[in-house]
């Protein structure tokens, strides 16, 4: 999957060294005893991205930068925030960026409509050659 | 002095697919019988110094010739054979030597072979030509492999840990197959174009084939190769990241899966023509963009193109210069190519062009999802995050239809299928759906509605395939690749849906003698011992699976340093039964001696390369079948019948 690209790969894995040696494993995230909250920290943990890292998320991430977003998320909900809360608070502070689900809005419409968009129009021209094919049969 | 003989064979390489480019182009005139000889001999001659040049940095790489610069920065005397081979590729300008070998490779077979008759072959060895001479001035001009070093120095800087493994060894050679296949099957489209001949165009589908079909199956198998080295190498028990590197070689794999489909309804019944021609330029432009953009490193940062303009310019010209022409091409003569062979709605081209249609929106998603920040960032500095949630939202719902659809296809009969008929010969392939469905409610928690309907159409893909097998005993080559491919869909299905539903995980500091729980496992942590592999040391853990009080298994992770390149690595240790993964890493060691530990149980997870594998099978089955048959045969019954 990494593609030939060995270059990116290499930028990348120089990112994940700088970032930290193993990333899945540097850090034992401190738990909640808690089974609903430590699921709904493990699930948020999920939602957001290690900025410093290439597309893995902070649960993750073993990076400095992805132990004190856990550590934020785990903060605020052991201060009793919600988890919109929580994700209001980190956009506010790292930017939309941080999500991993991007967000919708006006510029992200055709991001989302896109693969919509060529299904309908696809399924259109489909529509129009089948009743062309089936109108020239002999 | 053997630098300077690559660098010579490369020249002659260049020299020899200009002459290759020209002598093709010439030799889709009618009476051009000496251009045409001229043009396979040099396509020969192109392959045996490509062949030179790559064998002598492959040398150099193993003799560790470090007054070659390129060898000094990417080798080491330590590190084992095989891993000074791969190191020829392991880098920019190796890579690019390998890309152009694949192309000779490729040409080389396209001239031999001679499919779809001589004009065609001339103009599509014509069109590797100009494609292998751009590929070369782009490497003697901007990445040249053989520069030298002076002084050399006594030890080289070693290879990235990561690549040193054999799943990343073979990887991007395959991926290179695959990208490469597609400019032979864009070869021969816009030599079809080019000739502009009624009876070429109509048999220029069956003539490229065999190449859509060798690169479609290492496309899969590189993708699928990619995939599991990320599983067992990363150490995070994932198998696919949506990262853009990934999607730049799945939107190939995508378009030239379509292709596939759509020149086949091109070959037996004329339907598509220009459609599949389309697709084949589509399909290698979106290889070249793909591999460029992860190569240039404009993927990872915006920025990376800068860092090296000339490369940057050179890429985009070459490029635009392939696309455009062969948009313009196409556009050219596109028009005067008589329409399309007459279908019923119930049929087997509508299935094929729904086949089309699903397909092509999945590409828009990975093409959207990957190109859309960059975009926003280019036009107003906005960054967002294209994650793994947007894909769940648009790719997964849009495959999932076209999984629903796939077994009609090979049932509906050409021109004219009969849809009643065709569905209740489905009934036992929907019991099975059934059954998987029912099954997974019934015997598996946490029950997910994503799970279940995975199962079903697993179950679904599955039935109808074993049913094909079944009803069509004695049949041909590609009606059992066609249902091997189509199983092999259903049982990756099953495996992503497995690993990604029930996965348990469990991450513990452990000392001597301390167990943790994962899943249905209790591991007893045995301590680490320290070990001497040939260029790294191990921290290797000894892990025993218990089975009651007995030790039924050691597993042994690792911790590697490798001093070269002064990076560390992990080496995961995963236990199989074939239908369950006990996944094991390690990670730091804390200060009291204690390992942090990292354990995952991952369900079915081995089946999603089985699938990969079985594709591949299917492809291979396919490609054999059609090697043996006769390629000048006219394209299909059904021309006949019009």
């Amino acid at each position: 999957m990494k593609i030939g690209g060995m270059k990116a790969v290499l930028a990348l894995l120089v990112m994940l060294m700088a970032a930290d040696i193993a990333p899945a494993l540097a850090a034992v995230p401190d738990t909640f005893s808690n089974p609903a909250m430590e699921s709904r920290a493990r699930n948020l943990q999920r939602q957001f991205r290690c900025l410093v890292c290439a597309g893995e998320n902070v649960d993750e991430s073993g990076s400095p930068f992805s132990g004190d977003v856990r550590r934020l998320i785990r903060e605020q909900i052991a201060a009793g925030q919600s988890d919109p809360q929580i994700q209001d608070f980190l956009v506010a502070r790292y930017g939309s960026v941080i999500l991993m689900k991007p967000p919708v809005e006006p510029q992200t419409w055709m991001l989302w409509l896109t693969p919509f968009l060529v299904l309908a129009l696809g399924g259109g021209v489909a529509w129009i050659v089948v009743k062309k094919a089936s109108v020239t049969e002999v | 002095m053997t630098g300077e003989l690559g660098l010579l064979a490369l020249c002659f390489a260049l020299a020899l697919s200009l002459v290759m480019a020209a002598a093709g182009l010439l030799g889709t005139r009618a009476q051009a019988d000496a251009a045409r000889r001229v043009a396979t001999s040099s396509a020969l001659g192109f392959l045996v110094f490509t062949l030179l040049a790559f064998g002598v940095l492959t040398y150099a790489f193993v003799v560790s010739d470090f007054s070659v610069a390129l060898v000094a920065s990417h080798s080491h005397t330590l590190k084992p054979l095989v891993y000074k081979i791969s190191g020829v590729w392991g880098n920019h300008e190796g890579s690019m030597l390998l890309w152009v070998l694949v192309l000779a490779l490729y040409a080389g077979v396209v001239a031999i072979l001679g499919r779809g008759g001589a004009r065609l072959t001339s103009g599509a060895l014509g069109i590797q030509g100009l494609l292998a001479a751009a590929f070369l001035l782009f490497i003697l001009f901007t990445s040249n492999p053989f520069l030298r070093l002076d002084p050399a120095p006594f030890e080289g800087a070693g290879l990235m840990p990561l690549l040193q493994d054999p799943g990343l060894a073979m990887h991007p050679p395959m991926l290179y197959a695959g990208y490469v296949g597609l400019s032979a099957a864009f070869s021969y489209a816009a030599a079809a174009l080019m000739v502009g001949d009624a009876a070429i165009i109509n048999n220029w589908a069956r003539a490229a084939r065999p190449f859509m079909l060798m690169a479609w199956i290492a496309l899969t198998s590189g993708i699928a190769l990619g995939s599991w080295w990320a599983y067992y190498e990363l150490g995070w028990g994932g198998f696919w990241g949506w990262d853009p590197v990934e999607n730049a070689s799945l939107m190939p794999w995508l378009i030239a899966t379509a292709l596939l489909h759509s020149a086949l309804a091109t070959e037996k019944s004329g339907a598509f023509r220009t459609w599949t021609l389309l697709l084949a330029i589509a399909g290698f432009s979106l290889s070249l963009i793909g591999t460029f953009l992860v190569r240039s490193g404009v993927l990872s940062s915006v920025h990376a193109f800068a860092s090296d303009p000339t490369r940057g310019f050179f890429i985009m010209v070459l490029i635009a210069l392939a696309i455009g022409g062969a948009l313009a091409l196409f556009a050219w003569r596109a028009p005067s190519l008589q329409g399309g062979a007459a279908f019923e709605p119930a049929s087997r081209e509508t299935a094929l062009l729904l086949n089309n249609v699903f397909l092509l929106a999945a590409c828009a998603c990975v093409f959207a999802g990957t190109l859309y920040p960059l975009i926003l960032d280019a036009m107003n500095g906005t960054k967002i995050t294209v994650g793994p949630p947007y894909y769940v939202l648009t790719f997964a719902p849009i495959f999932f239809a076209l999984l629903l659809l796939v077994p009609f296809g090979p049932r509906l009969g050409w021109k004219r299928g009969d849809l009643k008929a065709v569905w209740r010969s489905l009934y036992p392939a929907l019991g099975l759906a059934g059954i998987a469905a029912v099954a997974v409610l019934a015997i598996v928690s946490p029950r997910t509605i994503a799970a279940t309907g995975a199962f079903a159409v697993a179950g679904w893909l599955i039935g109808a395939s074993i049913l094909d097998l079944r009803k069509r005993k004695g049949a041909r080559a590609s009606a059992f690749a066609a249902a091997l491919a189509h199983a092999g869909l259903g049982v990756t299905l099953l495996g992503v849906a497995g690993t990604t539903a029930w996965r348990s995980e469990a991450i513990a500091v452990v000392g001597p003698g301390q167990t943790m729980t994962v899943g249905p496992y209790t591991l007893r942590f045995d301590g680490v011992t320290r070990e001497k592999g040939p260029n790294f040391i191990a921290d290797r853990a000894h892990v025993a699976v218990m089975d009651g009080g007995r030790v039924s298994a050691m597993l042994q992770p690792e911790h590697r340093f490798y001093p070269a390149e002064g990076q560390d690595m992990t080496d995961t240790a995963i236990r199989t039964t074939g239908l369950r993964d006990l996944y094991l890493a390690l990670g730091d060691e804390r200060d009291d001696g204690r390992f942090a530990l990292r354990a995952y149980v991952s369900p079915l997870a081995p089946l999603i390369w089985l699938g990969g594998l079985m594709m591949s099978l299917g492809g291979m089955l396919s490609l054999w079948g059609r090697l043996r048959a006769p390629s000048a045969e006219p394209a299909a019954v059904a021309q006949a019948a019009e």
